[in-house]
């Protein structure tokens, strides 16, 4: 039974980029135990000498020539979907 | 059955998007669509009309889940951060069927980024199931489903990442295929979980999906996962061996469940199929397995969506930390954030082998069972989920118990091979079931041939 404190789920919290409320906690604290209780189980398995799998196509390494692609998407259409632009550039918030 | 895009070919396309349209609205109460593209759907009816795109699906009506890319319209995965998004670009399998005259009316809902077996994650509200309201779709294609369930438009796309073509197709009692991974191009897709992702129909019939898939699959250079073009129809399946899959038809299965998936067993053996009792051990990690993989790569895919280039942003914020955090939390629904922070958690450091790695290695065990089933016999068959449709908010406060309802459909998607959902019954008190088909890797052309031995055989 895996069971995951405060601490652990604010700390996951930070990885993720996500600003958890206090009130969010308690909920979250039994959910994320109970899912990793459940998935756990895994741990009894054997799997001593076995490669793992991370894709199914069976493909490597598929390369094409190293030339600018048509597309029919300008900097233009990217700039408007950003939420604040100024000229060319995407403006945000002070990073410090 | 009989196709239901063939009634719409050769007629006005003008007149077939404005009907599709009109019973999209009078369809309302159900939510299965977010919103109308009517006025991209009548220019292109017009050039169909005018002879300017002609093609195997011309001036045929369809919808697309909302997380598959669009012109005419918005595409918001069903989530506030992509609330207001407008794409620059179309999916490739978008492409492929305006290529073919077919004309996207309207984007269907689902959970938010597809996290979810109910479309109850939507950010905009749940889609209720085409045979009974106060039931849930399935999901995360329940949009999908439903809309061609109440006949709005003859086919839609969904994607199946861990079962959302095939669970929300057998609640309302339509045909939903999943083709083998890296045969549809997901160029264009909200990506969530990127191994096993794809793009398949929902459709009426086996011979429509048959159609969508030939205009839909094939190599795209857009998407490195995608596999040399392969598929090819096949008019009829020569009776061999199919495999019962003794761990799917458990005590854990609803009992009318498991009376259909015999009925489909006793129509096989009619057709002359051998079909007996195969154990895949393995088969009963599937779940674990995924839902520490697809977490994994959900966090990964995720982490785009930071408030800056596009969708969302809070208003709030006063740095750029503030701003990531305060946009994810306001943009994301609690699902999302579960399988963010779960997935943050099987890969961080400490975790990793423990969780993600071992994962891994149990999909290659589970794969390898397959294949050693797969010389044996042509197809497996079995439910896809353990139950029909359940009510609405019956299981929203436990995601275990959300998440057991993928227990049947995960597998095909670790292993990668196809999978199809065939309408087959309904419980005594009229709620669809469906039964599961699945083959070997690229054997998609076998089974929906395989499929049409069951077709209309309840």
């Amino acid at each position: 039974m895996t069971q995951i404190s405060d601490k652990d789920v604010r700390k996951l919290a930070t990885l993720a980029c996500l600003q958890i409320e206090n009130s969010q906690l308690a909920s979250l604290k039994s959910d994320l135990s109970n899912i990793l209780s459940y998935v756990e189980k895994l741990s009894q398995l054997d799997t001593n000498g076995v490669e793992p799998t991370y894709q199914v196509t069976e493909l490597r390494n598929v390369s094409r020539a190293d030339e600018v692609q048509d597309t029919t998407v300008t900097r233009d259409d990217l700039l408007k979907l950003a939420p604040t632009v100024e000229g060319n550039s995407i403006r945000i918030p002070k990073v410090l | 059955m009989t196709s239901r895009i063939l009634s719409y070919l050769n007629r006005s396309a003008k007149e077939n998007v404005q009907q599709a349209i009109l019973k999209a609205k009078q369809a309302e109460s159900y939510h299965a669509l977010l919103s109308l593209t009517e006025e991209r759907a009548l220019e292109q009816a017009t050039k169909v009309d005018a002879g300017e795109i002609t093609g195997r699906l011309a001036g045929v009506p369809f919808v697309a889940k909302d997380n598959i890319l669009t012109f005419g319209g918005k595409t918001t995965a069903a989530s506030k951060m992509l609330e207001d998004f407008t794409s620059p670009l179309q999916a490739t399998v978008i492409e492929k069927l305006e290529a073919e005259g077919a004309i996207c009316i309207g984007k269907a809902n689902l959970d938010a980024f597809a996290h979810g077996g109910s479309t109850e994650n939507s950010a905009f509200g749940p889609t209720k199931n085409a045979k009974d309201p106060m039931r849930v779709a399935g999901g995360s294609s329940g949009g999908s489903a439903v809309a061609v369930a109440l006949d709005i438009v003859p086919f839609a796309l969904g994607t199946d990442t861990g079962g959302s073509i095939r669970q929300p197709a057998s609640f309302n009692g339509v045909v939903g295929f999943k083709p083998t991974y890296g045969m549809v191009s997901r160029y264009g897709v909200v990506a969530m979980g990127s191994s096993t992702d794809v793009i398949g129909p929902i459709t009426n019939s086996i011979a429509d999906s048959e159609l969508v898939l030939e205009v839909i699959q094939g190599a795209d250079p857009k998407d490195m996962t995608t596999l040399p073009s392969y598929f090819k129809p096949i008019s009829s399946a020569k009776p061999g061996k199919i495999g019962l899959i003794k761990e799917h038809m458990s005590d854990n299965i609803d009992p009318s469940v498991l009376a259909q998936t015999r009925i489909a067993v006793e129509q096989l053996e009619k057709a002359g199929y051998s079909v007996e009792e195969v154990s895949l051990p393995m088969i009963e990690h599937a779940l674990a397995m995924y839902y520490i993989i697809v977490p994994a790569e959900v966090s990964s895919n995720l982490a785009r969506y930071d408030g800056v280039r596009y969708g969302h942003r809070s208003d709030n914020a006063q740095d750029l930390a503030a701003l990531y955090g305060m946009t994810r939390s306001e943009g994301f629904e609690d699902e999302n954030k579960r399988r963010i922070m779960i997935g943050a958690y099987v890969l961080s450091s400490g975790f990793f082998d423990a969780y993600y790695l071992q994962a891994q290695k149990a999909r290659t065990l589970l794969i390898d069972q397959f294949r050693t089933v797969f010389e044996k016999y042509d197809a497996l068959i079995g439910p896809v989920s353990p139950t029909p449709a359940f009510r609405l908010n019956e299981n929203t406060k436990d995601p275990i118990k959300m998440y057991l309802t993928d227990t049947l459909t995960v597998p095909a998607n670790l292993v990668g091979c196809p999978a199809i959902s065939i309408p087959f019954g309904s419980t005594p008190e009229g709620l669809p079931i469906g039964v599961q088909l699945m083959t070997w890797r690229e054997q998609d052309a076998k089974l929906l041939a395989l499929a049409r031995e069951l077709e209309g055989k309840a």
